[in-house]
């Protein structure tokens, strides 16, 4: 299979504004004529379904929480990123551009994240208009703040509340768009699987939590927005019910995954506390700015941190990155947390935490500007350890947090099943190997306001797409076929909880395929998923019924997807025999323990084709070219 | 620790539902009350017992999913913690805690301690936006805004939409949530446009459904995991008395409230 990515020639600076010309566009009378299924309602599948609504399609929205308010963008806290250079320090669109391309390691097209860096002008415009309550200086003027990996003052937040103001932006927008009739906003109902006729994404099998029923919603194209799959390790900072079902059932049904071993570690987490844990709550990376992270210079010291005097302490990210210091990148960070502990120099009961300090800054800038930059994060970690931080320094632990990988998509961010495009965190396309704090929520608005309206209305234009009726064979046969899966886990009545698996699975995946991987590692990872997965198929105990709301179920059929993605991170992980950003391989590492690149050999996005759960996937391969930001071996130091 | 646990058990709107008790012995001070739940959840499928069913996502207190009431407060006895955030160390070896689901009429049961909140998503579709489709927006730095402002408008933008406000009220209203949304859009000045219309709509389409009236009794404001404070009612009310002398003649659209959940948010 060859590999079109669509990327328009001729200078980076024009190639948006040059493929947003030639595309073709729907006559505005006929835009209501057709219909646009969009999964998820988090930025991009809100901002999505809002924009395709303002335009005059006909669209449906679906969202598995009983409310698109609540999607899991929600949660993000730090900000958005955008080259707005509002402080005057040398900012640009290049330098954005630069920046991700770099930061994600040089595994990112060039042409996706110049157009990203040029968009991110007019995210912030666009949410200011809507209300968005972003922080602001005494003369009304916007301000900023640093984020991890950068050296410019480019992120806007709302307090650490930005991915809750951003999404309420988009959610009303959306509403909007609901009382106006152009969006029917389906909540409690879970895509389980899409519909292919023809070659073409025609729709999805769905169904409803409340009633259990199963039902098809067919449309002229299917938009995933699901978010990503960090909760394939369980403990993770995504919220519970995010999961990877929606792409995982749509690249069973031919859309290739995308570099799925890329995934990211946030190295500013609040530390597991017990075997109970359901999910690791995130400390914004923004504490970074005046956090300094440290342990104990002498192993297994136990001292309470007041106690260890500053001649003790081992400031590692300062000594090791003298011109960044604390904010190196997340998978920098994080690995070197990693490694500190691994010493036995962790802190905390587990010995798997590191310090997050404030005094200096509270020093040098009072508590008051402290607390009026981070107070709702400190109120937070209060709450969860009883610990106060602006006495005591935070406790600290990477997590999973965020998942490079997803659906392969083109410059369009269509898949490569014509009709099924696929935005933010499910596709696999901006942020390489590693992405810099404060940029998911910039490409999730991105890519549902700004490119998706067009083009989606170039494949309506250049398809000739004729209406399917629900009687159709494939129809049938595809809500048949999910209908029948739903009673088969239903059927099993084995002995083991869905949660046990799921602990089991995750442990699994992070210990061989977490922080740092090796070819043994996981190979014997590999092996041991597919006879769990085996023993899930034969000994889950999924308890109720399929005719009404089930929240045992829900977790079964997402926990099966996961089985099998897993083996694939395994797989992709396995065969990318180099390290890149998230992606650490033992056996390729510098003198010094930073990741070693191979791009003689690896310089190429990893897209796995469906070959049946057990089989070997199949790899296609689209080369990476670099003609802007040469690759080259980060340095923070 | 141990704990004693009179969970509202109810399979369905049409069921009867009653109180079921339940012992969790190895709950730990630094579990959520959710987590708790899970660890009963795990005995009670061991035992071949349907789970509890709870509303849940971020468990980080920012989704605004979870809640229920524990001893008659909404998101339990802790000020400003929702029940994802609120550790058992709050708690003593052996106590009883009864957990019930939001009791308003607007809010109807669908099972257990999940009720169906859709009433507030229909309160912000009638109005609770500023009216910009995507493109339309002026630099962003076009419109000052003072930090005072800014501040009180996030203020007020806070608010996680779960509810605990319509629980916590006597009368069951839902005035905190609906006088948020419109003081943070009128604190801004891009929110000024549709000042009037704003209030008009989203107030008539409060009280079609089946919210009580605030008598500003304040147990809203207490009971709010976010801490919205009581004067965004104000601030509503004032909104609205103007706005309904300036538009007598307004025709106000509403949405139809709805319960099914097969056809979508198209009754």
């Amino acid at each position: 299979m060859e590999l079109n990515a669509h990327i328009p020639s001729g200078p980076i600076e024009h190639a948006w504004e040059k493929a947003r010309f030639e595309m073709k566009l729907v006559n505005p009378a006929n835009k209501r004529r057709h219909a646009i299924i969009v999964v998820g309602s988090g930025l991009a599948g809100a901002s999505a379904a809002a924009s395709l609504g303002e335009l005059g399609y006909h669209v449906a929205c679906f969202c598995f929480q009983d409310s698109p308010r609540r999607a899991h963008s929600i949660a993000a806290q730090g900000g958005i990123n955008a080259a707005k250079n509002y402080q005057n320090d040398g900012d640009s669109v290049y330098r954005l551009f630069y920046d991700t391309v770099k930061g994600g390691d040089f595994r990112a097209r060039e042409g996706n994240v110049f157009r990203l860096a040029q968009i991110s002008l007019e995210i912030i415009d666009q949410c200011v208009a809507q209300g968005v309550p972003f922080a602001r200086e005494y003369g009304g003027a916007l301000t900023n703040r640093s984020f991890g990996g950068a050296q410019v003052s480019r992120t806007f937040y709302a307090r650490g509340q930005t991915g809750q103001q951003l999404l309420l932006g988009a959610y009303q927008a959306l509403e909007r768009q609901v009382l106006a009739g152009q969006v029917d906003m389906y909540p409690r109902t879970e895509m389980l699987d899409l519909i292919v006729i023809d070659g073409k994404a025609r729709g999805i099998v769905a169904r409803n939590l409340v009633t259990g029923e199963v039902n098809c919603h067919l449309a002229d194209a299917v938009v995933l927005a699901t978010g990503g799959y960090g909760n394939v390790y369980y403990l993770s900072t995504n919220a519970k019910g995010s999961n990877a079902t929606a792409i995982w059932r749509a690249h069973k049904r031919g859309a290739l995954f995308a570099n799925p071993c890329f995934t990211q570690i946030h190295p500013t987490c609040i530390p597991v506390s017990g075997d109970y844990q359901s999910k690791l709550t995130l400390m914004s990376e923004s504490l970074r700015n005046d956090g300094r992270i440290w342990v104990p210079l002498r192993k297994g010291d136990k001292r309470p941190p007041d106690q260890i005097p500053e001649i003790e302490r081992d400031y590692y990210l300062e000594r090791r990155y003298p011109s960044f210091g604390n904010l190196v990148p997340r998978d920098v960070a994080s690995r070197n947390a990693k490694q500190v502990c691994d010493e036995g120099r962790g802190v905390g009961e587990t010995g798997l935490g590191v310090y997050l300090d404030f005094a200096d800054a509270i020093q040098r800038l009072s508590e008051h500007v402290i607390a009026e930059r981070y107070s709702n994060l400190f109120e937070m970690y209060e709450r969860i350890t009883g610990e106060n931080p602006y006495r005591t320094p935070m406790r600290i632990y990477p997590a999973i947090h965020y998942t490079m990988g997803g659906l392969w998509v083109d410059y369009r961010l269509m898949s490569n099943v014509p009709g099924l495009f696929v935005l933010g965190e499910a596709n696999f396309s901006d942020h390489g190997a590693n992405r810099l704090g404060a940029s998911a929520l910039m490409q999730g608005l991105s890519d549902g306001y700004f490119i998706i309206p067009y083009t989606i209305g170039n494949y309506i234009a250049s398809n000739k797409l004729d209406g399917i009726p629900d009687s159709h064979p494939e129809v049938r046969g595809v809500e048949a076929s999910v209908a029948q899966y739903v009673e088969k886990l239903l059927s099993i009545r084995g002995k083991r909880s869905v949660d046990s698996f799921h602990r089991q699975l995750g442990k699994l995946v992070w210990d061989y395929c977490g922080m740092s991987r090796t070819a043994s590692g996981l190979e014997r990872a590999i092996g041991e998923i597919r006879e769990l997965r085996e023993e899930y198929w034969r000994d889950v105990k999924v308890l109720g019924s399929a005719a009404d709301l089930n929240q045992s179920l829900e977790k079964a059929c997402r926990v099966a997807d996961f089985f099998e993605l897993a083996e694939l991170m395994c797989i992709d992980a396995l065969h990318r025999n180099e390290s890149c950003g998230g992606h650490f391989r033992e056996e390729y590492q510098t003198e010094d323990g930073e990741a070693l690149r191979d791009d003689k050999h690896f310089s190429y996005v990893a897209a796995w084709g469906f070959n049946g759960a057990g089989n070997a996937p199949e790899l296609v391969k689209e080369p990476l070219e670099f003609h802007y930001v040469h690759p080259s071996q980060r340095s923070y130091k | 620790m141990r704990l004693i646990l009179n969970v509202w058990r109810q399979k369905g709107p049409r069921e009867p539902g009653r109180f079921v008790r339940y012992e969790v012995n190895n709950a730990d001070r630094e579990m959520s009350m959710l987590e708790c739940l899970d660890v009963l959840n795990e005995q009670l499928i061991e035992k071949d017992e349907e789970p509890v069913a709870f509303e849940h996502d971020c468990r980080e207190g920012i989704c605004g999913a979870c809640g229920f009431m524990i001893n008659g407060v909404p998101h339990g006895p802790q000020r400003a913690t929702t029940v994802c955030q609120l550790t058992m160390r709050h708690f003593k070896d052996g106590d009883e805690l009864t957990l019930e689901p939001w009791r308003a009429a607007a809010f109807s049961l669908i099972k257990d301690l999940i009720v169906d909140r859709r009433a507030l998503d229909r309160i912000v579709a009638s109005g609770g936006y500023i009216s910009v489709a995507t493109g339309n927006a002026p630099e962003a730095n076009s419109i000052p805004v003072a930090k005072e402002l800014a501040d009180r408008a996030m203020d007020a933008a806070a608010c996680i939409g779960c509810g605990a406000c319509v629980a916590a009220c006597p009368n069951a209203a839902a005035a905190l949530f609906t006088g948020a949304k419109i003081s943070h859009l009128g604190f801004l000045p891009q929110g000024q446009a549709e000042r009037d219309i704003r209030a008009l709509r989203m107030i008539t389409q409060m009280n079609l459904e089946d919210f009580g009236s605030c008598t500003n009794i304040g147990e809203c404001t207490a009971a709010c995991p976010k801490e919205i404070a009581l004067d965004v009612i104000g601030r509503m009310n004032r909104d609205y008395l103007v706005a309904t002398a300036r538009h007598r003649n307004d025709v106000i659209t509403t949405i139809r409230p709805y319960t099914d959940w097969s056809t979508g948010s198209r009754p």
